[in-house]
């Protein structure tokens, strides 16, 4: 049986004596889409910022490939390499052009030539339907584009797997649609995504697994049927019951 | 930083952590974080011994290492003169208080006047740019010869005479104009949808102002003022241009009298002692700026 490529063992993460995840397992094998579900403050967005290493876990380990991320020896520069992450907020670079935006890392962490670097951006950004905004600055996009810029950015270092943290919880309704459809294309082109969202629709119909956190524990797990259609577990019909009533 | 916060948990904590024992890899874990600590912190003191030793043994042993011993680092001349240059260091420090809470006042309320928009203050708004535009262009000392020498010559009814007071007059006015400018820009600084929801909550101009914009502005300029202060605390030795017996002046009558250098290095070790800790106060402040900037920015 082959191993799945991202493995979370145990993991425990605390905040000055407040434990905000615990005991977490979780295995995402490759080409599979699991989306994280669960009430503010349950530790979705905490859980990823483990994976990404931008916090330091308290307990447990986390495996990428063959890779362990909790190892303190780790070159945690060369293992965010094979990670892509998109963050709520865009954080795009404001003084650089989307072109710019998007080759940046290709060009300087990962030393690709310009030249190659530009041609695989434009290639992204047309299919992401950017293809005309290559040379606009950020403040002259759509929040819809400037999330589809950010995916665009992420994707262009090809990583092995993509962290993507409620990207479209800061979108106005009409907007949210196109950035989930480019998530169903990065699905069907067997991409590795590993995601926190409230859109319980989008989660049925692409997640591969749904996991159900509360104070900081998967309280639930299984397939998107399961979960969202036939949940057994008390807290997991309530948060459900309070999301759907007000769709 | 994070990187380094262990996860034992203390004693006194019992939210959510009773009954757990850290796993065998999470104790591997923390034991090779402190061993690399340790290695760090050695690596560190034996390059800074190592430096240190090599600076000492090339000053001592260059050609004018004596000559410069018995100018500069003369124990008979430092402890003839220490005192008094103590004592006139304490007018330095009664210079810096007094003129700091002035400049602090009058550049704050530059500052006001730059950003208020209303049309009625036009006429001291464009007085306020002049004031900052002519202060800030001439030099500090230029400015204390102005009104050191000056103002008494007027013979003015009221104007006062003792050097100590015209040369803080100089000070605050000079750099009055310098924190105007960068009270501003930490008005600047703050983001303008912070003035809209303050608005929209129905707070008036002055409101938005006093309680929502001024407070952000001043935990951003902290530490640019700290630097200003610094800088003044030395700028009150050039009041010794006037002629009242602070640090430097007292510095130099000893210098002239004796031929030697050390009452002047005397006299930088105190303004050093000074100045070292509100540096490191300083940039302890900025340290925390950027925590707090990185807890926005989760
Ligand atoms: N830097 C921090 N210091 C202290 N506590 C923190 C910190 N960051 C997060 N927390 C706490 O950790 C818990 C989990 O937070 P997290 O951001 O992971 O929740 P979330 O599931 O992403 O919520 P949301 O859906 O609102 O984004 C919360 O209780 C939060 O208060
Ligand atoms: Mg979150």
């Amino acid at each position: 049986m082959s191993e799945a490529l991202l493995r979370i063992r145990n993991l425990r993460k605390q905040y000055g004596g407040k434990t905000v995840l615990e005991s977490i397992d979780l295995d995402v094998a490759e080409h599979q889409v699991v989306c994280l579900i669960g009430g503010s403050g349950s530790g979705k967005s905490t859980l990823l910022r483990c994976v990404d290493l931008l916090d330091t876990v308290d307990d447990g380990t986390i495996h990428l490939g063959e890779t362990e991320l909790t190892d303190p020896r780790l070159n945690a520069d060369a293992a965010r390499r094979r990670i892509g992450v998109v963050f709520q907020s865009y954080n795009l670079f404001p003084h650089m052009s989307v072109l710019e935006n998007v080759t940046l890392a290709p060009r300087k962490a990962h030393g690709i030539p310009r030249r190659e670097a530009e041609q695989h951006a434009l290639e992204l950004l047309e299919r992401l339907g950017l293809a005309e905004k290559a040379r606009d600055y950020p403040d002259r996009l759509s929040g819809g584009q400037q999330q589809r810029v950010a995916i665009a950015r992420a994707l262009a270092t090809k990583p092995e797997l993509l962290l993507f943290d409620e990207i479209t919880a800061a979108l106005d309704p009409e907007l949210v649609g196109e950035v989930l459809d480019v998530v169903t294309d990065l699905k069907q082109r067997g991409l590795t995504i590993l995601m926190a969202t409230h859109e319980m629709g989008f989660a049925r119909h692409a997640a591969d697994q749904v996991c159900f956190l509360e104070g900081g524990v998967i309280r639930e797990r299984g397939t998107a049927e399961q979960v969202l259609s036939e949940p057994r577990h008390p807290s997991t019909q309530r948060f459900l019951a309070r999301v759907l009533e007000h769709k | 930083m994070s990187e380094f916060t262990a996860a034992v948990p203390t004693p006194a904590d019992t939210s959510g952590t009773a009954g757990y024992t850290p796993s065998a890899v999470q104790l591997e874990r923390e034991r090779y974080r402190a061993a690399r600590r340790r290695r760090e912190r050695l690596t560190a003191g034996v390059c800074a011994l190592v430096l240190l030793v090599v600076v000492v043994v090339a000053v001592v042993s260059s050609p004018g290492w004596a000559e410069v011993h018995a100018k500069f680092l003369n124990g008979t001349e430092f402890r003839r003169y220490f005192g008094q240059i103590l004592h006139g260091f304490w007018l330095n420090v009664q210079m810096f208080l007094v003129s700091e809470v002035l400049i602090l006042a009058l550049g704050l309320l530059v500052a006001l006047v730059r950003v208020t928009r209303s049309p009625g203050l036009a006429p001291i708004r464009w007085a306020a740019t002049a004031y900052v535009d002519v202060f800030r262009g001439v030099p500090t000392l230029l400015l204390i010869f102005l009104i050191g020498f000056g103002l008494p010559a007027l013979q003015l009814q009221g104007t006062p005479s003792s050097p100590v007071v015209l040369g803080c007059i100089a000070l605050v006015l000079s750099y009055g104009a310098y924190v105007g400018e960068v009270f501003r820009a930490g008005l600047n600084s703050v983001h303008p949808a912070q003035r809209n929801a303050a608005k929209a909550l129905g707070l008036s101009e002055h409101q938005t102002l006093r309680h929502v914009i001024l407070p952000q502005a001043v935990r951003n300029v902290v530490p640019p003022l700290l630097n200003d202060f610094i800088a003044l605390q030395k700028d009150t030795a050039l009041v010794a241009t006037l002629g009242p017996l602070e640090a430097l002046r007292v510095a130099q009558i000893g210098s002239y009298a004796d031929f030697n250098y050390t009452p002047y290095l005397a006299a930088a070790a105190l303004f050093i002692a000074v100045t070292v800790p509100i540096t490191r106060y300083a940039d302890w402040l900025q340290r925390k700026a950027i925590e707090r900037q990185w807890a926005e920015a989760r």
